[in-house]
């Protein structure tokens, strides 16, 4: 196996070193190097399984089993729509239907001009706030038709 | 032992100079994830702007989750030599105009004021009712949330002060028998759901034999609808670890796992502050406070997997795999993680342990009834009045939640889901239910790690049910084969049900493929994943049926299966829903009983959302227009 140096990787920021070479550090390698590149590159995926020692089948496996990781560049914008029980009382999904009339895309896309990403999840744990969004990390909570408006009105000016 | 002491002894007098006997005031502001999506960090930002404009000093504290969310943003002050007034539902201007009149005018405004938490003579003075007693909290006991919405989670001197670690300490004086024997009198049962005798699980990891042991803190709270791990992380974090603390030394691990999924940023934030403040106090590390202990904690962020939560797949999880269960024995206590002796319990049981080891198993007995002691966290929402965080004696019944707790529906009440989506639908008839281990069993149903969704009449049973499996579709590993195929059997004929295509034969198929992954699943996701379908075909059939035969869908949410009016009796002519509409379907003049065209009506449901008199209602599709009114809605 080839040691891999930190100038070979296709992000000067992305340095394994911090991780030991066991097989249990595989999720936090994958983690880290999505918070970085904010999805997992191909390229990433064979530099991963060269540095642990494992195939490239089995990082794309465990990768691809859990929801957080993403194989594609990011838009600029995450809009995430949480979709939990508690949501889905208070009728998130109507508000679902909403963002893609607003943004013109359907939950798993991305706006053709990278401004926005759109995601149905389940849960982001503020249930008693429900119905809930999600726009860039910054949670808004008892949503509604208008309240949605106003949120994203203001991202789509930025 | 001395240094330590002094850390307390320190943290005891900070805490009483600052708080207790403050000279200047006192700002709480709840900024767990709940107040932050209520706002919580645009009041911050106002209350910091105001005290410079005011020229004032004062102290601001941020807090964790005090329970009723429903209440946030929550701010609190506390004026010297006053107790500590809650102010609700506050946005930025309110706190402004809040904050001037107490802080410059000394006017505690008792009108705007929803609780204290100081004693009777205060009520008495000011009319501001205590906190405690506001009925929503009244039934409800702290044992667990004891130190939420209290203390600064991310001020470790706060959590010293308010008998931090004292468990920890006695179970070092006393020996790790005394922490089984403390365990086993409490009667404490694993929190995560399944309710196995928590020192069970203690002694078999204590007598295992292994160079390595481990213990591994559950917080992957994966059930949509739940969020009481997240909000005790968030607002205690310390409470959790003392108690990770406390079972590795009992069962002399040698290391603690947190697994906290990923998607609760801020609990993992304060998760790492409060291991670094307790490596400052030298709670953690080589020889912990000279006892021959050495223990260190690590924290593992999940990756979005709810089935990681079932603790097999969890360890595979924490060991870099897919997160897929497999079959037991072996139990982790004999090889988990690593293949070392591992205990696992999940953040609520470990939150629990430090009061049981301070105070003794004995004390804990007072709390619920025999075979369910103590008291357990629920987080209630849905179509309740108020919702948010609550801790009740086991044994409470679901009415006293749902009723008092909860202050009822606005509409007339359908249903409590119960455990998550693993759980069960209990309808009104099963209301008088208390909540204990074996009764939700009963009942069809299971504890769960803790989620209570009230519905109401504007929820469909049939649409519930759906959805439920719909994520145990999604979420289920694929592994076995009963729970893949099983899932994805339920979720095709309730898709086709509502739809509006359904057969009564769907339901047998239904409850066949139900028996089936009850009996031959792996794990606790394919055994208990049918539970929302069977208890829902158990006591809302008559909803199934008239989706299958009458294609009616009472509630008004399958699309297709109902059209809206306008009840003359309620509708005041407001003309919100006319304004909002975006079909132009309502017509009518202000002040007088408006109509609605159905057959332009796209079910969008934004007039409901408005309409505050509850006027619009769903009525079942005229026969002649069924088919045409179904193929309108379905395009």
């Amino acid at each position: 196996m080839v040691a891999l140096s930190t100038q070979d990787l296709e992000e000067d920021l992305i340095d394994f070193t911090l991780f030991s070479r066991e097989p249990h550090q595989l999720i936090p390698i994958l983690q880290y190097c999505q918070s970085h590149l904010g999805y997992i590159s191909r390229d990433m995926v064979r530099q991963i399984a060269d540095y642990l020692d494992i195939s490239e089948a089995r990082v794309y496996g465990v990768a691809s089993f859990y929801t957080q990781f993403r194989f594609e560049k990011p838009g600029d914008h995450q809009i995430r729509i949480c979709l939990g029980t508690a949501c889905h009382v208070q009728s998130g999904e109507l508000l679902s239907q909403e963002i893609q009339k607003i943004i013109g895309i359907r939950p798993g896309e991305i706006t053709p001009d990278n401004k926005f990403e759109f995601h149905e999840v389940a849960c982001l744990g503020c249930c008693a706030q429900a119905p809930v969004v999600e726009v860039d990390g910054r949670i808004y909570g008892k949503m509604t038709r208008k309240k949605l408006q106003k949120v994203l009105a203001n991202y789509e000016s930025i | 032992m001395n240094q330590f002491n002094l850390y307390q002894e320190s943290a005891l007098q900070k805490w009483d100079s600052q708080i207790v006997h403050n000279e200047i005031p006192v700002i709480y502001l709840g900024t767990a994830s709940c107040g932050i999506a209520a706002g919580a960090l645009d009041v911050l930002e106002a209350i910091q702007q105001t005290l410079i404009e005011l020229g004032q000093p004062a102290q601001i504290i941020q807090v964790g989750c005090i329970g009723p969310c429903y209440l946030e943003p929550i701010m609190d002050i506390a004026m010297p030599g006053s107790p500590r007034v809650s102010y609700t539902n506050v946005n930025p201007q309110k706190a402004k105009v809040i904050l001037q009149a107490c802080l410059k005018e000394g006017d505690i405004s008792p009108r705007t004021a929803k609780g204290h938490f100081g004693d009777e003579s205060f009520s008495a003075s000011t009319g501001i009712p205590k906190f405690f007693d506001l009925p929503m909290l009244k039934p409800q006991v702290r044992v667990i949330l004891k130190n939420c919405g209290f203390i600064d989670p991310e001020d470790g001197d706060h959590y010293l002060a308010h008998d931090g670690y004292q468990g920890f300490l006695k179970v070092l004086e006393a020996g790790p028998e005394y922490a089984l024997e403390a365990l086993k009198e409490s009667g404490l049962r694993g929190r995560g759901g399944a309710g196995f005798p928590a020192y069970k699980k203690w002694e078999l990891a204590r007598n295992a034999q292994g160079e390595h042991k481990y213990v591994v803190c559950n917080a992957d709270e994966g059930d949509p609808g739940a969020f009481m791990n997240r909000a005790l992380i968030e607002s205690d974090p310390h409470a959790v670890l003392e108690g990770l603390l406390i079972a590795g030394y009992t069962v002399s691990a040698s290391e603690g796992i947190i697994y906290v999924r990923a998607e609760y940023p801020l609990a993992v934030k304060r998760l790492k502050k409060a291991i670094e403040q307790m490596r400052s106090y030298g709670l953690l590390g080589e020889d912990i406070l000279a006892s021959g202990f050495s223990f260190d904690i690590r924290i593992k962020e999940g990756a979005g997997a709810f089935v990681c939560g079932e603790e097999t797949a969890l360890i595979a999880s924490l060991e870099g795999k897919r997160g897929m269960p497999r079959p037991r024995p072996p139990f982790p206590s004999d090889r988990g993680y690593n293949n070392s002796p591992t205990l696992i319990n999940n953040t609520e049981t470990f939150g629990t342990i430090p009061a049981i080891m301070r105070n003794g198993g004995k004390w804990y007995q007072q709390f619920g009834v025999p075979g369910n002691y103590g008291t357990k966290t629920f987080s209630l929402v849905g179509k309740v009045k108020h919702t948010g965080l609550i801790e009740v004696p086991l044994g409470t019944p679901l009415r006293q939640i749902v009723e008092e707790i909860g202050g009822g529906t606005e509409l007339l009440f359908k249903a409590v889901q119960t455990g998550g989506p693993l759980g069960g639908c209990l309808g009104p008839t099963q209301l008088d239910t208390p909540i204990t281990y074996e009764a939700m069993r009963d009942q069809g149903s299971i504890m769960g790690s803790g989620g209570l969704i009230v519905m109401d009449e504007s929820t469909c049973i049939v649409d519930m049910a759906r959805y439920f499996i719909g994520f145990a579709l999604r979420e289920s590993c694929g592994n076995c084969t009963p729970c893949r195929i099983g899932t994805r059997v339920l979720s095709d004929r309730l898709e086709k049900i509502i739809a509006g295509e359904g057969e009564p034969h769907d339901l047998e198929v239904m409850r066949a493929a139900a028996d089936t992954m009850v009996k031959a699943s792996l794990c606790g996701l394919g055994q208990a994943a049918s539970n929302p379908v069977t208890s829902s075909l158990n006591y809302f059939l008559s909803e199934y049926e008239a989706h299958i035969h009458d294609r009616y869908c009472q509630s008004g949410v399958c699309k297709g299966l109902y059209q809206l009016t306008i009840l003359a009796e309620r509708c005041n002519g407001c003309g919100l829903c006319l304004k909002v509409c975006p079909a132009n379907a309502i017509e009518g003049k202000l002040k007088e009983t408006h109509t609605l065209d159905a057959s332009l009506c796209t079910q969008c449901h934004a007039c409901i959302e408005d309409c505050t008199k509850h006027a619009i209602v769903s009525i079942p599709l005229p026969a002649e227009q069924d088919q045409l009114l179904l193929s309108e809605a379905l395009q």
